[in-house]
């Protein structure tokens, strides 16, 4: 009993890694005041990118990296049209999502027409020293592949300078009440557009688990509403990356279940335990939203010298 | 608050499609294609010929549905992004009351099934309008969760209880629907069918419910400023329900329409991509029920055309998506065309007005 319950916490932090990423994603930038819906458009780009350049250079690190720079990439393109074209945070977010299912379609297609090639591989699992050997927790949070232990890591490092660090009063300063935060000598712009780059570094991550540590290939749309459900846990973990994590960490638990379910032997519709995740959303959202509280200044462009 | 003329929007809207389309081109050219074989083989299945017409009038027609759905949840300050699963439900209902329902002659059976896909779709999309109202989730995320719960709900019925009995079906799909329910054809021979004239109908009446009558009043009032709406007696709660159920009910006669005039079956994905495709054409006809018309047609024709593209010149359909993506992209960011054109005049980049309009990003997160 307790092999299985070690089991099903392990499966659910790794598949809780795209959507604690994401989160994270969605609150540095939301703290800021600039919603991104864009995650799930970044993941898929990312995902590919990843994909495609690890399989080009033989190298699963520079696929990384190119994961992250193809998240970041869109994410300038969402803070240029948001904060100096005041183009609306939705709409935005919206049109780069198309745009990254197109590009992705696109670009497999033509590359990858015959199919993925073979020898593309996935990272290789770690066992972190010292840490991992500690019985019941050790497999459960320290025994995985990279990216899923760089997220855990990152939850905590987030937390910190969210709370403790300028560059986090100053975002929230500028996520809050960005007149103030202008006032008193703080460039609005540029902090709102450093940490929508930053979300899309992190979402490029996120994107990064789908094919270069859960599977070694792409599929077209593969990151499934992962990037919409990682906004939810934001908003359920009331944006901050600790409560993200733990939201997160539930939605990881309803991916879960169903394999471990089928590895015990039981058989469900996969239609209807695959609805669990997204029911969950709706159920969070509506329950928790009402007295979660947003950044005061989330999705309002600022201009500067407007009162608003 | 100051507007630009219409003649502007419209060249400003049209230069953002050329641009679209220019950057598709230069994107094949770019990946070792030929754009002028491509966009040939993109006339040519799109209004080269008249079979080609009316394929462009066969997609057009969902997309003025869908679109004319999502352009009325804009207007009252909603971003349905769940017409994808609005529609796919609203398609399943009515194939069901299509062929499940026999022995009713079709000037009866056809507005019924037609009837039940509205209603099916205006409950799926008004349980998101329930819970914007009632606890302030966002109906972004709570829409495109219920796109999910939609596609793999409709996909478990499809492979179970509604499956086509018959040994000759192996495939996922519901039986087809009776002569008495299908929509007929405009003309013989050709695939365009009364749904048209419906979805063209409903453009009108939509103008009209939104600009006409007392309905229409408050859901614009409440999508400008819920505040002042609350203040004039609107109920504010109310109004959202209504409009997500209404921005629902014309996307599942999206649904409907499809499956009653073109397909006569349901099957699981057939409406995926429609979800941000009628944003886009919302987006691109400003969100009025007449300019919707206009965008539903360049979609449809693209839509259309694409799949004779990759026939003849083998460049990925999915160029389509690049192309409407970078036209979503610019008729957002308005601002950026004229400033690239020079239309209007010097102007700051972003004008205290536009900054002021009611965005849809400003209720994030937040209960009314």
């Amino acid at each position: 009993m307790v092999d299985i319950v070690v089991a099903l916490l392990a499966i659910s932090i790794v598949k809780s890694t795209p959507l604690v990423l994401g989160a994270l994603s969605g609150t540095v930038s939301e703290r800021s005041g600039i919603v991104n819906i864009a995650i799930e458009g970044m993941m898929l780009a990312a995902a590919f990118a990843g994909f495609a350049v690890a399989i080009q250079s033989g190298s699963l690190l520079i696929g990384l990296l190119a994961a992250m720079l193809s998240g970041a990439l869109l994410a300038l393109l969402h803070a240029v049209l948001t904060v100096r074209f005041a183009v609306d945070q939705i709409i935005s977010g919206t049109a780069i999502n198309v745009l990254a299912v197109g590009l992705t379609g696109f670009f497999n297609r033509q590359l990858f027409a015959t199919g993925a090639p073979p020898g593309a591989m996935v990272l290789p699992r770690l066992h972190v020293p010292v840490l991992g050997d500690v019985p019941v927790l050790g497999p459960i949070l320290f025994q995985h592949q990279p990216l899923t232990i760089l997220a855990v890591v990152l939850v905590v490092v987030l937390h910190y300078a969210l709370f403790r660090t300028r560059w986090g009063l100053r975002t929230r300063a500028v996520g809050e009440h960005p007149l103030a935060a202008d006032t008193v000598g703080i460039d609005v712009g540029r902090l709102r557009t450093a940490n929508v780059v930053l979300g899309g570094v992190l979402a490029g991550l996120g994107g990064a688990y789908f094919t270069l540590e859960s599977v070694p290939h792409f599929e077209p749309l593969m990151t499934n509403g992962r990037g919409f459900i990682a906004l939810a846990a934001m908003i359920f973990g009331k944006w901050t990356p600790l409560g993200a994590w733990g939201a997160a960490l539930l939605f990881g638990l309803t991916e879960a279940l169903p394999v471990t379910l089928q590895i015990q032997g039981l058989a469900v519709p996969y239609q209807l335990v695959g609805m669990l995740p997204y029911v969950l959303t709706i159920v969070v959202v509506a329950g928790l939203v009402g007295r979660a509280h947003a950044p005061a200044a989330v999705g309002v462009p600022y201009v500067k010298g407007q009162r608003s | 608050m100051e507007r630009s003329p219409l003649g502007q929007t419209l060249l400003v809207q049209a230069l953002a499609v050329l641009t679209g389309l220019v950057a598709g081109a230069v994107l094949i050219w770019l990946t070792g294609g030929d754009p002028i074989l491509a966009y040939g083989g993109l006339w040519e299945g799109s209004l080269g010929r008249a079979a080609s017409v009316s394929e462009t009038l066969v997609w057009a027609t969902p997309y003025i549905l869908a679109g004319l759905a999502v352009g009325l949840a804009f207007r009252g300050g909603l971003f349905n992004i769940g017409a994808e699963g609005q529609l796919s439900v609203g398609a399943l209902v009515s194939a069901w009351v299509g062929f499940a329902v026999q022995g009713v002659p079709w000037p009866l059976h056809l507005p019924l099934a037609l009837g039940a896909g509205a209603l099916a779709g205006a409950a799926w999309a008004g349980l998101a309008g329930w819970l914007k109202a009632r606890t302030g989730a966002h109906e972004v995320i709570t829409t495109i969760m219920l796109n999910y719960v939609a596609l793999l709900g409709t996909g478990y019925l499809l492979s179970g209880l509604l499956k086509d009995p018959s040994p000759f079906v192996i495939v996922a799909q519901t039986p087809k629907v009776l002569e008495s329910a299908r929509i007929p054809a405009l003309f013989a021979d050709l695939r365009v069918h009364w749904g048209l004239v419906l979805a063209l109908a409903l453009a009108a009446g939509c103008w009209w419910l939104l600009f006409r009558s007392t309905i229409g009043f408050a859901i614009r009032t409440v999508g400008l400023n819920p505040s002042a709406a609350r203040y004039a007696g609107i109920s504010v709660s109310g109004t959202v329900v209504l409009t997500m159920a209404l921005s629902g009910a014309l996307a599942g006669l999206a649904g409907a329409v499809e499956v009653l005039g073109v397909n006569y079956y349901h099957t699981p994905g057939f409406s995926v991509g429609y979800g941000f495709d009628s944003i886009a054409v919302a987006l691109l006809g400003k969100s009025h029920p007449l300019g919707v018309i206009p965008a539903a047609l360049l979609f449809g024709a693209l839509r259309a055309g694409a799949t004779r593209m990759q026939f003849v010149s083998q460049i990925p359909i999915d160029v389509i998506s690049i192309v409407q993506g970078i036209i979503l992209l610019l008729v957002a960011a308005d601002e950026l065309v004229r400033r690239v054109y020079r239309i209007g005049g010097r102007r700051p980049a972003v004008s205290a007005e536009r900054a002021a309009e009611g965005t849809v990003a400003r209720s994030w997160g937040r209960a009314e």
